[in-house]
């Protein structure tokens, strides 16, 4: 077969202005569909990754993906809390290797602040297994001592030795702070990538102090107790949110639930994060999807555009075609000729569409990032973006067909004819 | 002397219903012969060039081009036929827009590897572009030109070369004079005979312009060939 791709190279060029708009817009929807298609396995990661290690979540009884949200994403509230002599004798099972409290409600300048004891820095693990570290300073170990996620120290440009002031309930803006009883940063955590780096850690005993002068969610009148006597007082809590579960083996996981689940004493509620994290994955899948489906549908279109154009183009090279075929082009060539310079459409625009992705990667990464705690690799192409590119290439050379047929059609009917 | 062109009973419509557009019984074309093919338009001169083209094939009858018998072969093998043996000039606007004078020149090579060989036989094939442009007074500053940006007489110039270029034995030209004024025209048709002369092909000039009749050593008058012709003025 004789080489026709110089003469659809240069055809091209010759028409690259047209050409380049729809380069350009093959170009842009690959580089959303690769977009998408990162964000979401990124996005998925991420979310898997956010607890690791643990081996069950306790809190009161209510949906498991509810449980999750507020415990590890801190997202929404507890609708009821677990009793501290429950914790006690639940910690106290035989198949239990540690457990860590947690006490949410109040917040810092619109990030949480979650009660919990230095065993927190011991045993939480993300992504695979990475325990915390500390980016500076150290554990609380003084009653108004607090560490921060890494995100709360960097958005408020607090280091260790600043004072805070907690106030009470999760709004961006509290109308209450437990004013008289600031805390001093003793530690900040390094970055995670979870919701961890969101959250103000203090002990379970100073949720409790910040407490002592009120009730049931709102401040007593006329009683004010002050720091040094708060700290004079008994600050056993009576109840926590949640808490966070290590078991001696994995074996004895679904038992330790099944006790939990049915502990007598209260109503609780014991998950498996992996699975519940599943579960809320899965009902996130279905915008996932969508949104992977709208962006294949934008390169559909862009690959419809692209026949169009070059559809519409074919009548006025009919005279071209005619010439091709008086120097000894077979109809075939024809084809060749016209399918060609869209498979090379696609194949470039596939090309610049990854350019166009990794640059903006390359750009973008670090205010993805630090917007929405979401780190995304500029790492090669995976294997299934290699294949969606297949896909997408394979499709594309079969659209192709299209106008090469066409083409082909008139060359036979026209055949050396040169029609005006 | 052999037979270039041989047509026997030909006879060729476009469509299964209509008149027959052509129906010859004989036409005998010598080799080295400069013939001139005339009819009046719409006489059939496009269509019998389609034919001996290979683009076409007649209803019934024989075409035997360099003695073969080119209507009974695969559509593949007539198009290699003609990429081979023929060179093609048109009326005007025989050139492809996006290639250069010299692109253009060279674009039968790239369809016929005898054409080819037969070039580089003697040099490259650039050079015998440059060497047959230059004969037909296309020099140095035109060769990379665009071929848009060249007259009208230039451009039949660049489509002789084109039809020259690895001395197929046939040149078929139809109408390639008639965009171009008087004294253009007969510039061109000598310019063309000379080549023809030097390589030794043979020349089939179709127009429906009889002055230029005095060129050429056989000439051919369509209409007494042609007995389809006949019939449709009869019903006519
Ligand atoms: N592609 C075609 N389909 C149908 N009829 C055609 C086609 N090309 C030419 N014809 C008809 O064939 C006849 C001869 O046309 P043509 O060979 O182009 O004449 P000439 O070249 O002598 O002017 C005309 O009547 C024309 O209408
Ligand atoms: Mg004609």
């Amino acid at each position: 077969m004789v080489p026709v791709h110089q003469l659809a190279l240069k055809s091209l060029w010759n028409r690259r202005f047209t050409a380049s708009l729809t380069l350009l817009s093959i170009a842009l929807s690959v580089a959303l569909l690769l977009g998408v298609e990162r964000i979401r396995v990124e996005s998925r990661n991420s979310f898997a990754n956010t607890i690791s290690g643990t081996d069950l979540i306790v809190g009161a009884r209510s949906g498991s993906v509810q449980l999750l949200l507020y415990s590890v994403f801190r997202i929404g509230n507890a609708t009821n809390n677990v009793s501290w002599q429950s914790y006690q004798e639940l910690r106290k099972h035989l198949d239990v290797k540690w457990a860590v409290p947690i006490a949410l409600g109040d917040s810092h300048r619109g990030f949480r602040v979650m009660g919990t004891t230095v065993d927190y820095f011991e045993h939480y693990r993300y992504a695979r297994h990475k325990p915390l570290e500390f980016a500076a300073g150290k554990p609380f170990s003084e009653l108004y001592e607090a560490v921060l996620g890494a995100d709360v120290a960097e958005k408020l440009g607090y280091q260790t030795g600043s004072k805070i002031v907690i106030a009470h309930g999760a709004g961006e803006v509290s109308l209450f702070k437990h004013d008289n009883k600031p805390f001093t940063v003793t530690g900040i955590l390094r970055k995670t990538g979870t919701p961890l780096d969101r959250t103000v850690h203090v002990s379970l005993r100073a949720i409790e102090a910040v407490h002592v002068d009120w009730q049931g969610g709102s401040k007593m009148p006329g009683l004010s107790i002050s720091a040094q006597k708060a700290a004079t007082m008994d600050l056993t809590p009576k109840s926590i949110t949640a808490a966070l579960f290590g078991l001696q083996s994995r074996v004895s996981t679904f038992r330790v639930q099944h006790y939990i689940n049915n502990y007598p004493a209260e109503p609780l509620l014991a998950i498996l994060p992996g699975v519940a994290l599943q579960e809320l994955w899965d009902m996130m899948g279905i915008a996932e999807k969508a949104l992977l489906a709208v962006s294949v549908f934008v390169v559909l279109v862009g690959l419809i555009g692209m026949i169009t154009v070059i559809l519409t183009s074919l009548n006025e090279r009919r005279r071209e075609m005619a010439i091709l075929r008086s120097v000894g082009a077979r109809p075939m060539h024809i084809l060749f000729l016209i399918s060609g310079e869209a498979v090379m459409l696609i194949l470039l625009g596939i090309l610049i569409g990854i350019g166009l992705l990794y640059g903006f990667l390359f750009i973008a990464q670090p205010l993805i990032e630090n917007r929405f705690g979401l780190f995304i690799g500029i790492d090669w192409p995976s294997l299934y973006e290699l294949s969606l590119l297949g896909i997408l290439l394979l499709v594309g050379t079969v659209v192709s067909i299209i106008p090469g047929l066409r083409a082909y059609q008139y060359s036979l009917a026209d055949g050396m004819t040169i029609r005006i | 002397m052999s037979r270039v062109i041989e047509i026997k009973q030909l006879l060729f419509r476009w469509q299964c219903e209509a008149q027959p557009v052509l129906n010859i019984d004989s036409l005998v074309i010598e080799a080295g012969q400069r013939v001139f093919i005339k009819g009046p338009s719409g006489s059939g001169k496009s269509t019998l060039l389609s034919l001996l083209g290979g683009v076409l094939i007649p209803e019934r009858g024989e075409i035997n081009l360099l003695e073969q018998r080119i209507n009974t072969l695969p559509a593949g093998k007539r198009d290699h036929f003609r990429a081979n043996h023929i060179g093609f000039i048109f009326q005007m606007f025989n050139l492809i827009p996006y290639l250069s004078v010299l692109e253009n020149v060279l674009l039968p090579l790239q369809f016929s590897p005898p054409r080819r060989a037969r070039v580089l036989h003697s040099g490259t094939a650039e050079d015998e572009a440059r060497r047959l442009l230059s004969h037909l007074d296309l020099h140095e500053e035109h060769v990379h030109q665009s071929v848009t940006a060249l007259s009208v007489g230039q451009q039949q110039r660049v489509a002789a070369a084109r039809a020259l270029i690895g001395r197929p034995e046939i040149i078929i030209a139809d109408e390639p004079t008639s965009s171009l004024d008087a004294d253009r025209r007969n510039a061109f048709i000598e310019l063309l005979i000379r080549e023809c002369d030097t390589a030794g092909n043979t020349l089939l000039f179709v127009s429906h312009d009889s002055s230029l009749e005095r060129f050429f050593d056989q000439r051919i008058d369509l209409r007494e060939i042609n007995r389809a012709v006949d019939n449709r003025t009869e019903a006519a």
